[in-house]
């Protein structure tokens, strides 16, 4: 892992002392709001519709079990006992007072965590995929290249002021968990015809309220090239991106109305000028950096204890099955932690909770943790061995729900529960849908089914790449919801479909369940996932389903 | 033809709690929608507004929010509005528990 060096502690620390001053200021009212608030937003300040909000950078989704249990303080000590975490790998705070926020980013700094660019039109905090450095797929391990840009991209002068909000997300496996082709600049980590690691860039993906998949921008970016020609895109689209209008600012929008091979030559046009001036100073720091990620010294053990618990218990049985996924080392195991138990917030943890996970990670994980954008929890390197005493600890928190990548995984936005922006709730529909398929005893025969919920059209629940995507909305005065059909998130990323009229509160939930039972009889076999039925029979079966009352009048008309 | 006006309630959120707070009569800023001051009257409703404004040492960001009468004083017509008079809908926090 990545350890600060002084540098990064000096400018944190500058950071969080200028914005105790700013606080100050506010608070004396030397600095008026209109003054205050950007200050407080490139801090990661928001204020939201009970409270402020702290959104705190969880780089690449990685953590050691120390800044874990600073987490667990912060929730503890200046808010309400618990945390959320994000899609973007970030944690937020909801209830902080103002007057606090400066002693929580010192907590912060402390343990090498900030708030920094979690808001504003900057690069944000830069995500990867939350198997980094354990998967047994990945080419290389993603974080490094993460880490490099967090480096370049934080206070980088040139990119505080873009046209709008700027994210990157890094993959180093072809399966990609990181929904590279759903970001701004998405790159995954490939080998050329020589052996050689490079970079595959993609660029213009995006959500929200143009939900577009990212183009290839480049094939292969070599190591040496790879800051310079990210530095010429984002420069490009600083120039090329449209001002004049907030919901056409986002690079997807410069790429589609410019077309891909304009946009490339201004990125090439740029190129010229970025790259003379890296002097290679940037792979002599990614070296060092990719040093520090090396791998934890690997044991070797017997597996009879896992393959005892394995053989004689039912629920540890079950865990393992759906929770755990192939490690790159023998013997070892990667374990998904779920935050989505049944009728719980998705991606909630509370301050016992998070302490648990770190000292589980001390104990048994290496000392390394992942936050998931799936809004998971990872202990990326597991002994076997040490499993079932770990999924015992686990049980005994609430936090060994079997359930990863089911229909109860969900991904939901905080929604009007706490977000300004939200134009209905997201939390209630996800806690409904989890406790109706467990009170089912459904979703294991479902298998993988990914739901994803947005409270607005900004898609920070990704419901555009949901399997099954629910976007709740505001119809006159009433929450309703919105079901889209067939999104992916992975590297075959589609956007889903939407189904037809939108759901009411009460409806939305035995829609979904129609839905999902409809596919049971859709589907050729128990192997064939919801969304391949979906992508070989396409919509018109789903629809049957899920709108019954049509399906039957389309039936009496053919009979008349 | 302008749209007719429909009552209003001037909201905003606290400084340094952050939490939603409303005007009322005597200009004094509460937790409890109840007890605000329902503006039937748009030229009056401005002018609250331009007060609440001027009070950025307290509150940020007040707005007028449509509300009605009551039994027990303003109520919310939006659901939004109804989310900020409670708290959230998954924890018992916020005003549903200390108000």
């Amino acid at each position: 892992m990545y350890h600060y060096n002084d540098f990064d502690r000096a400018f944190v620390q500058e950071r969080v002392n200028q914005f105790r001053g700013q606080v100050e200021r506010r608070i004396d009212g030397s600095l008026t709001e209109d003054e205050f608030r950007p200050l407080r937003l490139m801090n990661g300040l928001y204020l939201q519709l009970h409270a402020y909000m702290l959104r705190v950078a969880i780089p690449y989704g990685t953590l050691n079990s120390d800044q874990m249990r600073t987490l667990a303080l912060l929730a503890e000590k200046w808010d309400r006992g618990y945390g959320h975490f994000t899609t973007r790998q970030n944690i937020q705070y909801n209830w902080p007072a103002l007057r606090d926020v400066p002693e929580m980013l010192q907590a912060l700094a402390d343990v090498g965590l900030h708030a920094i660019q979690t808001s504003g039109n900057t690069i944000r905090n830069v995500t990867a995929d939350h198997f980094a450095g354990a998967a047994a797929d990945e080419i290389a391990d993603p974080r490094p290249v993460a880490e490099l840009l967090r480096q370049w991209s934080t206070d980088h002068p040139e990119f505080q002021f873009l046209p709008r909000k700027f994210k990157i997300a890094v993959t180093g496996a072809a399966h990609d968990r990181a929904v590279i082709q759903a970001h701004d600049i998405g790159i995954q980590i490939v080998k050329n015809a020589h052996g050689e690691i490079g970079y595959k860039l993609l660029v213009g993906g995006g959500l929200g309220r143009t939900p577009m998949i990212g183009k290839v921008i480049e094939e292969f970016v070599s190591q040496d090239d790879l800051l310079p020609y990210c530095e010429a895109i984002v420069a490009a689209y600083n120039l090329l991106g449209r001002r004049d209008n907030k919901y056409k600012a986002r690079i997807k929008i410069t790429v589609f109305e410019n077309g891909l091979e304009a946009f490339r030559d201004a990125v090439n046009e740029q190129f010229a000028r970025t790259k003379p001036a890296f002097s290679g100073v940037d792979v002599k720091l990614f070296e060092e950096i990719r040093a520090q990620f090396a791998p934890p010294a690997w044991r070797n053990a017997p597996l009879k204890a896992y393959d005892d618990a394995y053989a004689a218990d039912a629920l540890f049985r079950s865990w393992a099955d759906t929770n755990l996924t192939a490690h790159r080392a023998e013997g070892y195991a990667i374990v998904s932690v779920s935050l989505k138990k049944h009728g719980e917030t998705p991606g909630d943890a509370t301050a016992e909770q998070m302490r648990v996970l770190a000292d589980l990670a001390d104990l048994y994980g290496h000392n390394e943790l992942r936050i998931s954008h799936e809004q998971n929890v990872i202990l990326p390197h597991v002994h076997k061995s040490d499993l079932p005493k770990l999924h015992a600890k686990l049980r005994e928190h609430g936090l060994a729900t079997a359930n990863i990548g089911l229909v109860s995984d969900i991904i939901a936005c905080p929604g009007m529960d706490y977000c300004a922006l939200a134009t209905a709730r997201s939390i209630p529909v996800a806690q409904q849908i989890a406790l109706r398929f467990e009170e089912l005893k459904l979703e294991h025969d479902v298998g993988p089914l990914k739901i994803k919920i947005s409270g607005c059209i900004n898609a920070c629940g990704h419901h555009h790449v949901g399997h099954i995507g629910i976007l709740g909305l505001d119809r006159a005065g009433v929450e309703n919801y919105q079901v889209t059909l067939g999104g992916s998130g992975d590297e075959t990323a589609s956007i889903g479909e939407r189904a037809g009229p939108g759901f009411s509160a009460e409806e939305i939930v035995p829609a979904v369940e129609r839905l999902v039972l409809g596919y049971l009889d859709l589907r050729s076999s128990p192997d064939e996932t919801f969304l391949a039925a979906y992508r070989r029979l396409g919509p018109a079966p789903f629809k049957s389903v899920l709108y019954p009352e049509q399906e039957a009048k389309r039936e009496r008309a053919d009979a008349a | 033809m302008p749209r007719k006006f429909t009552p209003k309630v001037v909201t905003a959120n606290r400084l340094l709690e952050g939490d939603a707070v409303w005007l009322t009569a005597e200009g004094r800023w509460t937790p409890d929608m109840r007890e605000a001051e329902l503006l039937d009257e748009e030229a009056h409703a401005e002018l609250r507004l331009l007060t609440a404004q001027s009070d950025a040492a307290t509150v940020v960001g007040p707005y007028l929010a449509d509300a009605v009468a009551g039994a027990q004083g303003p109520e919310p017509t939006h659901f939004r509005e109804t989310f900020r008079t409670r708290g959230p809908s998954n924890y018992a926090h916020g005003k549903q528990v200390e108000i």
